[in-house]
């Protein structure tokens, strides 16, 4: 191997697989691009071409518009250039991939973002042995653990419970894509009393009804009766409504965060939410280091979040560790 | 203690102060007394462990979370970076427990296990700690660290605490402030003394809450008719409180410390006054004769001093600038009007041993007068001329109210001196801005280097902050520990009271309250001012 190219490498555009051609989630328009899944720091508009899963096709339709989309199945084996290229399920959100990459028999898998943990509204990771492993690591130290989802969905219908007792409505936080229907698709379990929603939730969600993804009953706000009362009912937003106006129309309100950063404390304190709930759809420490071992890489790339820490473990195990500096980790 | 833990759930959960007052006179009727008595000590920013009283250090919770976890000390530290809290990332670190400890009240926790722990051997104090964090649950475990680890900090005032215990027990909050002044033993008889509804002879031996000014942020204009207000200057020293009580004399910080012995002039000064009294003031360093006080570090070099010697006696003498009466003669006099006592205060000084009258050590503040606010503010502007800080702005018919209350008192500061800096280091903040850069150290051109001359933390918006964070990351250029150099690029703004020259400093000067103004995204860092200028202002 000595002497050989690195099969992936870090340019102006994104990770770029010279023997392909193509880039993987590259954040400037290019030819070719392979992409991971739909959120927007790794697909974006303007490529010539997009590889992707079929499963992920109905979101980048969704966010993207008509493009030149080549999809393909989970575990299928495609070729560009002079690469065999395949995509397997990240467990991230709906659709989501990694991709593995061989070229004269040296394997490299990029894993975009992905989680271990049990997921509804997603397929599970698939461990993909590889030389290479090119990882995220969002929550890369060893304080980031995350407690069971189900005991989570739990901790929010006590929480609407607890709302409901004070005449409050509970409005939660979620992305729009991935966590809001991963926490519907939970709730189901614990309660049958069906969630409000917000725009850019709802759209989200009638993706995933129409892939077949069961959740708990929506409605969307924005075709409620307008003598609506919303003491004591669950409404999911993105982050980006917190001090909206559009909060008025639900009287009392607690807010919640359903996010991997809720995890530290300062985090929910600083931005005034009265629940932080720690559901995330990255991995938590424990799996980005079992993860790595599982892959039997030899060698790991961290590509964004909390390089350092991981990349230092790593090379104290023995692993060769470095990191890409990249654009991706707007939506955690 | 799952008693206690959940209250502090609740209580840092809570954005509500009402919300936290219910949770706190839930807890306070439902708790057993030592265990309420405990809490109120903690939650009042009372600490069991100490200097003497050495339970754990924060290197050896550290080390012993590395042996419990299997984390190198790097990543520990790493981790405590990332969270901002030491207690809480201790936590954090520790798996859950399969099985966790029978339950134990708080009073048992801390008298029971901890305190006997004090200065014993490592070994003994680790083995209870590492059992502690084996076999409770995330929210007491993060509680026994905050007991380890110092004050609790949960976003509860003093005041708010008081509130529920006056709402829960029917007792004026003034009584219990003051009863809860100075040192005291959390104990069951300590809660009932408190909560007693009778007059104790314990009462009279305690000083009063500090009234405290709030800063003027409208017009003064907007106050009316300045005939209706006392101004005097405001002084920039150690608020003071002076307790004469049948011919003895106690000396009061607003950090409620007791002062005796530091101060031997002001005590000699004391003794000499006609009648018992409580007086509230400011103390000063001030070279008798002289028309203003010395700086604010003058009188640095005597806090610390216990027993000050003949040389430091001399070179930073003391004065007390005196501005209320509490008391006189055992009596109350804190509901009448500042106009009636402020008469009754001039006249005890008044009567005061003509020995005092060369080299008086207590000292009426004087009354400025102006005829409306315009000429007021031009006053304001000589202060500091004058040494000191602006102007307080008092209600004539006012009375001594506790704590800080709007309305009555204002304090009106001369507008700050500026400078614009460079940003040279940023070091990850605590608590509410865990996570995120926001300690800042500026520094100032002294030929074509840049000198660090402040550290500010207050004055950006949490945009700006958020901001500022992602460029720090973006732009580091090492890192020391926590700390990070930045490249030398963004000029900030800052605003600060006064500029001392300093020979701790390795710029030679010290400022007074630094803080952000403004990003100067306009302004090249080669704009930034020189550190000639800063000095040059310089007392």
């Amino acid at each position: 191997m000595a002497g050989m190219p690195d099969l992936v490498q870090l340019t102006e555009s994104g990770l770029y697989c010279a023997a392909g051609d193509f880039h993987i989630d590259p954040w400037r328009p290019v030819p070719r691009a392979v992409i991971t899944h739909g959120h927007g720091d790794h697909a974006r508009s303007g490529m010539g071409e997009y590889h992707c899963t079929e499963a992920s096709l109905p979101i980048l339709k969704w966010r993207l518009g008509e493009q030149h989309y080549h999809g393909y199945r989970y575990g299928q084996t495609f070729v560009l250039g002079a690469a065999r290229v395949s995509l397997h399920s990240a467990g991230h959100v709906l659709g989501s991939a990694q991709v593995r990459i061989e070229v004269d028999g040296e394997v490299w898998v990029a894993s975009g973002d992905y989680k271990r943990q049990p997921d509804p509204s997603c397929a599970p990771f698939e461990v993909v042995p590889c030389d290479t492993f090119i990882t995220e690591a969002t929550f890369g130290l060893p304080v980031y653990r995350w407690p069971a989802a189900s005991e989570v969905a739990q901790e929010m219908v006590a929480w609407r419970e607890q709302c409901a007792a004070r005449g409050e409505a509970a409005v939660l936080y979620c992305y729009a894509l991935g966590k809001a229907q991963r926490v519907l698709a939970e709730l189901q379990a614990h309660t049958a009393q069906p969630v409000f929603l917000h725009g850019a939730v709802a759209n989200g969600v009638e993706v995933y009804r129409r892939a077949g993804i069961e959740m708990i009953a929506t409605q969307p706000v924005s075709e409620t009766r307008s003598d609506q009362r919303y003491a004591g009912e669950l409404i999911i937003a993105p982050p980006s409504a917190a001090g909206s106006a559009w909060l008025r129309r639900f009287g009392r309100v607690q807010q919640g965060f359903a996010s991997g950063w809720m995890r530290i404390r300062g985090n929910r304190r600083r931005r005034n939410y009265d629940r932080g709930f720690v559901v995330s759809d990255h991995a938590d420490w424990p799996d980005l280091l079992r993860t790595i071992r599982e892959t039997g890489a030899r060698r790991v790339i961290a590509t964004h979040g909390n390089t350092d820490a991981l990349v230092r473990v790593l090379n104290e195990e023995g692993i060769a560790a470095g990191a890409f500096t990249t654009h991706y980790g707007d939506e955690a | 203690m799952k008693r206690f833990a959940h209250l502090f759930r609740e209580l840092d959960r809570s954005t509500a102060t009402l919300d936290k007052r219910a949770a706190l006179i839930r807890y306070f009727r439902e708790a057993p007394p030592a265990d309420a008595a405990w809490a109120l000590y903690l939650l009042s920013g009372g600490k069991i462990t100490g200097a003497r009283q050495r339970i754990a250090t924060t290197g050896e919770l550290r080390q012993w979370v590395g042996l419990l976890s299997g984390l190198p000390p790097w990543l520990v530290e790493a981790s405590y970076d990332q969270v901002g809290d030491l207690a809480e990332t201790l936590a954090l670190l520790v798996d859950d427990p399969q099985t966790t400890l029978p339950e134990r009240a708080l009073a048992d926790w801390i008298e029971g296990q901890l305190l006997p722990l004090a200065n014993r051997d490592e070994k003994e104090r680790r083995e209870v700690v590492l059992a502690a964090w084996r076999g409770l649950a995330f929210d007491e475990r993060l509680l026994f660290n905050k007991l380890l680890t110092g004050a609790l900090r949960v976003g509860v005032s003093q005041r708010t605490v008081q509130q529920a215990l006056a709402e829960m027990s029917g007792i004026d909050i003034a009584r219990i402030a003051q009863r809860m002044l100075g040192a005291w033993t959390p104990s069951a008889g300590f809660l009932q003394q408190l909560l007693s509804t009778e007059v104790l002879p314990s009462d009279r031996r305690q000083p009063y809450p500090f009234f405290l000014a709030s800063p003027l942020e409208q017009a003064a204009e907007t106050l009316g008719d300045i005939e209706s207000w006392i101004l005097e200057w405001k002084w920039d020293g150690i608020r003071l409180q002076l307790i004469r009580r049948d011919g003895e004399i106690a000396l009061w910080s607003r950090g409620e410390e007791r002062l005796d012995g530091r101060f031997p002039e002001i005590e000699a000064a004391a003794t000499q006054l006609p009648r018992d009294c409580v007086i509230d003031g400011e103390l000063l360093a001030w070279i008798p004769g002289s028309a203003e006080p010395l700086p604010f570090t003058a009188l640095q070099k005597r806090i610390q001093r216990l027993k000050p010697g003949a040389k430091t006696l001399a070179d930073a003498p003391v004065r007390m600038q005196v501005y209320d009466l509490l008391e006189l003669d055992g009596e109350d006099w804190r509901e009448r009007s500042l106009l009636q006592r402020r008469a009754a205060l001039k006249s005890l000084l008044a009567t005061q041993a003509t020995a005092s009258a060369t080299d008086p050590r207590i000292v009426l503040s004087s009354r400025v007068y102006a005829k409306n606010w315009a000429s007021a503010a031009q006053l304001r502007d000589s202060a500091r001329e004058r040494g000191v800080e602006g102007l307080m702005l008092k209600r004539g018919a006012s009375p001594y109210q506790a704590g800080r209350r709007r309305g009555d008192w204002w304090k009106w500061k001369i507008a700050p001196l500026t400078i614009d800096a460079v940003l040279l280091y940023a070091q990850a903040g605590h608590g509410r801005r865990s996570t995120l850069y926001t300690d800042y150290t500026f520094g100032l051109w002294d030929g074509d280097t840049l000198v660090p001359v402040a550290k500010a933390y207050s004055g950006l918006t949490d945009a700006e902050i958020l901001e500022l964070d992602r460029w720090i990351r973006a732009h580091t250029r090492e890192r020391f520990g926590p700390v990070r150099s930045v490249d030398a690029h963004q000029v900030f703004e800052l605003g600060f009271e006064a500029v001392n020259r300093s020979a701790r400093h390795k710029s030679g000067i010290a400022v007074r309250f630094p803080r952000i103004l403004r990003w100067r995204r306009d302004k090249p860092m080669a704009d930034a001012d020189q550190l000639q200028t800063l000095q040059a202002l310089a007392r």
